[in-house]
């Protein structure tokens, strides 16, 4: 029992220290809300804070923003209990949402269902190629995985601007086509409940979905012969390979999930019928690099993952109703940022007392 | 005589959670050698580092000529004529010998270094003191035994008169041992006092005057060296009474189980063999010892052994079947156990916990998982079987993470796992390293219950004594070749220092 009780100690330990980290940020972003605005700044904080809860259609919009960013937070996060950064989540999310978008536009022969499921299927493995790859030069030759991973980043951005050109573009918008109405997720009845009158939020299944696969990734890690794998490699590639565990495996299947989990999220954008298309600009996908604060804020955990990129959506809907009170939408980035930024910086802080609590411990 | 040199008096030193030093004392009189003799974690290093000025005691305080002083840092303990060689030296390896005793005492001129004056002082001190050194040799070209001359000088040329030698022979052969000793008898002899810190009673009967003896952070007394028995010290060390020497009966080998032939590996950088044509056998319930000072190609031996790296040409066989190209867990399955050299390296994944560590190789066992899922509740209840029979102690059990326990502990962890894999071979490498006379003991205990349980087992150390106790037969490896097959009656610990240093050669049997 006693055991049970110092496992859970830990966990409440963790909770607390991201709560803790959350405030000291928000702290921060009050600080810099009075340093550009100080009349508006209270009134601001407030709509920042409150903002995902002033209407149920701002709800929903938290939803539909968490979606794609837990996803590359489990990506992110995934990649990093084994050892490695991928800083290739752009470049996975949006080969992935080309993928999806392109078999939603093309392949209208598929019935009903089948459609979107394809869709989702063909972006989990074009997310898996794009993580594979960097995971193959790592495994093999030894190649940085944050340099093969930028790469990518930029070849997936020019390729997928290329082959939207090529096969889906709706150059009115300069953007992909839309996709048909059966390749979008389902949306099981919650425009109806997440709508303030006649505007309806964009939320979809797919929260349910990313939820989903935050607990398959979570068992995968905590619960298998093959996370224990993966986690040994993560913690110390030396004694995993001591142990007989095929590390250069573990690396390319690491990040081969890792990209199917990118790839996934930018299928769970893109297809959330809210008319959003892939733009042709020459600027890497945010949601990818958004997945590395969510991860981080998560502590890695995919559980932790989830609430972490609820918490990201709810700041930046909060962020859309600061313009009611004249703040310019670059500070309101800013603003976010920081509060990110800050609550990462906090965590890390934390593991650098825990690291100095355990040299004191050791010595 | 009243008036010690240095005196520290009712040290306590508290860490969180630990009482790392509990009202210690220790008296070191003008012109000895004084030993502080005690297990891992027995507090002598921290009872250094205050007096080192590395830690602050809580209480107690310590005095030099009978006056109280205050020790805030290493320059005051320097300004108080204390000096350290510490286990590990500290030396730059690409700067020459002179360079390294003159660092941080460089005498300069507008600037520029003037090392003539330099130079001769420390010619002198070497001369003076028999401490012979090439003054313009790259350190990274000298012998470990020169090192450790230089660090000796270093403090010379501080002028420290009280010379602290923290565990100062574990590098060296049985040779450089005695010329330590030796050295020390000299700076003795020319007014210095020497605090030598051990746990090798060999040593402390061979070279000390006095021997304070600490346990568990406790003083448990000051003995004069020459009217104790080893058995005594150790007694007094460990708390119990402790055999000293390995029981075990003759036993005739059987079967061949590890076979090796013409093994060479070659260095990836400079393509010289590192294991250069090695061959032998290990056999049914003997235990071989490989023998040698540290580089000379055990580690590279052990890896391709294990299949760590990859083989350059030879074969090796277990139990008739090759398994030159064999992955390391198919080697595993074949029946080869390894207790790597560096436990926090490769024995152990620290962030996991206990159990999760003890499944490190088996863990996709049937046993242990079903349909890629591990079994929690059978890991933890294997792990609390191991714990049990090999007396691993852990603060949480099998829930414990690896890395906050103690290194003797790790070990015990690693050497439970390894011996449960139930293989035929166990190669243990260095098993013993850093570790204490009782857990020594038990390792040792453990080796030889493998041997008669009809193992074959692999023994690597730099230990001699370790080495002519344990062994059946002794291989002497020296720059990546068997220069010796011996056995342990047969030979002497003279003779196997010049082995092991290549100044002497035999054809192995």
């Amino acid at each position: 029992m006693e055991k049970r009780k110092s496992a859970l100690g830990a966990s409440l330990v963790n909770v607390f220290s991201s709560v803790t980290a959350i405030l000291v940020g928000l702290l921060f972003g009050f600080v810099i809300l009075l340093i550009s605005n100080a009349p508006q700044a209270p009134g601001g904080f407030l709509a920042i804070l409150t903002g995902g809860f002033s209407s149920m259609r701002d709800l929903g919009q938290v939803l539909y923003f968490a979606t794609p960013i837990i996803m590359t937070g489990l990506s992110v996060g995934f990649s990093s209990r084994t050892g490695l950064f991928n800083i290739g989540a752009s470049g996975q999310f949006i080969t992935g949402a080309y993928a999806a978008v392109f078999v939603g536009a093309k392949f209208t022969f598929l019935p009903g269902h089948l459609h979107w499921m394809t869709a989702l299927l063909a972006a989990m493995l074009v997310g898996a190629l794009w993580g594979a790859i960097p995971g193959f030069f790592k495994a093999f030759f030894n190649v940085n995985e944050v340099i093969a991973c930028i790469m990518m980043n930029y070849v997936g951005m020019y390729l997928v601007n290329f082959m939207i050109t090529k096969t889906v573009f709706d150059s009115l918008k300069n953007q992909s086509m839309r996709v048909a109405d059966a390749a979008n997720l389902p949306r099981m009845g919650m425009d109806l409940v997440f709508r303030e009158g006649n505007n309806v939020s964009s939320a979809n299944s797919g929260i349910f979905l990313a939820i989903l696969f935050a607990a398959l990734i979570y068992i995968i890690l905590e619960k298998t012969a093959f996370g224990y794998e993966l986690k040994a490699c993560g913690f110390n590639r030396e004694s995993a390979r001591y142990a007989g565990i095929n590390e250069r495996r573990s690396i390319v299947l690491s990040m081969l999930i890792a990209g199917a989990m990118a790839g996934l999220g930018g299928a769970l954008l893109y297809l959330a019928g809210s008319g959003k298309g892939i733009t042709v600009v020459d600027v890497l996908a945010s949601e990818g690099f958004n997945g590395i604060p969510v991860a981080l804020l998560g502590l890695n955990n995919p559980i932790g993952i989830i609430f972490s990129g609820l918490l990201v959506a709810y700041l930046n809907v909060g962020g859309f109703n600061m313009q009611l009170h004249s703040f310019a939408p670059q500070v309101i980035e800013i603003i976010i940022a920081v509060i990110i930024y800050f609550s990462a910086f906090a965590l890390l802080l934390r593991g650098f007392f825990n690291a100095l609590k355990k040299r004191k411990e050791e010595s | 005589m009243n008036e010690y040199l240095i005196e520290m008096r009712g040290i306590t030193k508290v860490f969180p959670g630990i009482v790392a030093n509990d009202n210690i004392t220790l008296q070191l009189q003008k012109g000895e050698i004084h030993a502080l003799l005690g297990e891992n974690g027995a507090g002598k290093s921290t009872l250094m580092s205050i007096l080192f000025g590395l830690y602050q005691a809580e209480q107690g305080e310590i005095r030099k000529n009978g006056e109280a002083v205050r020790i805030n840092g290493p320059n005051d303990a320097t300004r108080l004529g204390i000096g350290m060689v510490h286990q590990h030296f500290k030396l730059v390896h690409n700067f020459t010998v002179l360079e390294n005793i003159i660092l941080g005492a460089e005498t300069t001129k507008n600037g520029f270094l003037k090392l003539d004056n330099a130079r001769r002082q420390a010619l002198d001190l070497s001369k003076r003191y028999k401490l012979e050194i090439d003054p313009d040799a790259l350190i990274s070209d000298i012998t470990v035994g020169m090192q450790q001359r230089v660090e000796i000088l270093k403090m010379l040329y501080r002028e420290n008169e009280i010379l602290i030698f923290d565990e100062p022979t574990a590098v060296l052969t049985p040779q450089e041992i005695e010329e330590l000793i030796h050295i020390m008898k000299n700076l003795v002899a020319e007014g210095k006092s020497i605090l030598f810190i051990t746990h090798k009673l060999n040593e402390i009967k061979a070279a000390a005057d006095r021997c304070t003896v600490l346990r568990k952070g406790k003083y448990i007394g000051t003995v004069d060296v020459a009217s104790a028995s080893k058995e005594e010290l150790s007694e007094m060390m460990v708390g119990r009474k402790v055999s000293l020497s390995v029981d075990k009966a003759e036993k005739a080998p059987g079967e061949v189980i590890l076979k090796v032939e013409n093994l060479t590996v070659k260095s990836k950088t400079h393509g010289k063999a590192l294991v250069n044509d090695v061959s032998f056998q290990v056999r049914e319930g003997e235990i071989v010892c490989v023998a040698g000072i540290d580089g000379n190609g055990q580690q590279e031996l052990v890896y391709a052994l294990a299949g760590m790296i990859p083989s350059d040409g030879g074969r090796i066989f277990l139990d008739g079947r090759e398994i030159t190209r064999d992955d390391i867990r198919n080697r595993g399955e074949a029946g080869m156990a390894h207790i790597p050299q560096d436990r926090h390296r490769h024995g152990l994944v620290l962030d996991y916990n206990l159990a999760f560590n003890l499944v490190l190789q088996s863990y996709f066992f049937p046993r242990f998982q079903k349909a890629g899922f591990l079994k929690y509740n059978e890991i933890y209840r294997y792990a609390e079987a191991l714990i049990g029979r090999f007396d691993i102690r852990s603060g949480q059990g099998p829930r414990t993470a690896a890395r906050s326990m103690s290194g003797g502990n790790q070990q015990k962890a690693i050497i439970a796992r390894e011996i449960d894999r139930d293989s035929r071979l166990l190669i243990a490498v260095q098993p013993t390293r850093g570790l204490d006379v009782g857990a020594i003991e038990y390792i040792h205990k453990q080796l030889v219950a493998e041997r008669t349980a009809g193992k074959g087992v692999l023994l690597v150390s730099l230990e001699l004594d370790e080495v002519m106790d344990v062994s059946d037969r002794i291989l002497v490896i020296y720059e990546g070749k068997i220069v010796a097959d011996v056995r342990p009656k047969e030979v002497s610990y003279q003779e196997l220092g010049l082995y092991m240093s290549g100044s002497k050669k035999k054809e192995s049997a």
